[in-house]
């Protein structure tokens, strides 16, 4: 009798099994299954030579496996704008940030390829329905993952109102003025560095 | 792939990431209006103990207290 219940359960899942494997997915890095992995070969060749005792799990039993990306696009992007000493945006859902990446002005909108994009020193705009917030930042990263979270990383970030136009551009003329009279290679690397700040600064004011 | 073409300019001269990214945000910081400014600039403020180390016994250390203005 037990083992007729036995039987009786194993037949549903079986014929869920089926749907899946009908389904024609093509099988995707992203689609991680939602059960712990475990070592398969380590297992194996535990069961090999020691038959008897369990086999101890391995470090990558215990790591939970990536979140698959939901199925359908989401609405809103969440942006996590982090600096070292505070944390701006913590989950907050917005529509579109603009991100200013070396390869140029970067628009981050919900489903966006999943991407790591290293940041110049420019603007960042949040944008929320009708408010746009701008914040000027120094350097860092951008991590967009594929559940539509931005993370956005950076050592310094200031919004557009807090810069004084006077230091931006007295600092513009010192570094132009340091490029022309430096001698070694890190000199001129910094007053290059100076020039990019100061004219993103100075950027940031007028447009 | 381009393994080692376009390296930043920055690291073309010798200067690493974390150098580059420090240097950007002084500047920045240097260029805020007053409240702001002094309140960034005292984020950058460095304290540290050194002691140098002689036939391996440390000597007597010291305590520096280093800002970004160098």
């Amino acid at each position: 009798m037990l083992r007729q219940v036995s039987r009786l359960l194993g037949r549903p899942i079986a014929a869920q099994q089926q749907v899946k494997m009908l389904a024609g997915r093509a099988f995707f890095s992203t689609d991680v299954p939602a059960t712990p992995t475990e070592d398969s070969t380590f297992v194996e060749s535990w069961k090999k030579l020691i038959p008897n005792i369990e086999p101890p799990k391995t470090p990558s039993a215990f790591m939970k496996p990536r979140p698959p990306p939901p199925s359908s696009i989401p609405s809103k992007l969440t942006v996590n704008f982090v600096l070292p000493y505070e944390s701006v945006l913590s989950g907050k859902e917005v529509d579109m940030v603009i991100v200013p990446a070396t390869t140029g002005q970067m628009g981050v909108l919900p489903g966006h390829v999943p991407t790591i994009a290293e940041l110049k020193p420019g603007i960042l705009s949040v944008h929320e329905g009708n408010d746009v917030t701008k914040y000027l930042l120094s350097s860092g990263f951008a991590f967009i993952h594929a559940n539509s979270v931005a993370d956005i990383i950076v050592v310094e970030a200031v919004p557009i109102d807090r810069i004084d136009q006077n230091l931006v551009q007295k600092g513009l003329a010192e570094f132009t003025q340091k490029l022309n009279s430096a001698t070694t290679e890190l000199e001129k690397a910094e007053a290059q560095v100076g020039i990019d700040v100061h004219s993103a600064l100075n950027a940031a004011l007028t447009g | 792939m381009a393994s080692n073409a376009a390296v930043p300019f920055w690291r073309a001269a010798g200067m690493t990431y974390i150098t580059y990214s420090n240097i950007c945000a002084t500047m920045v910081r240097n260029c805020l209006k007053e409240p702001y400014r002094t309140e960034a600039l005292s984020r950058e403020k460095v304290h540290y103990s050194v002691s140098k180390w002689v036939d391996g016994n440390p000597e007597k250390p010291s305590i520096r207290s280093d800002t970004s203005q160098e």
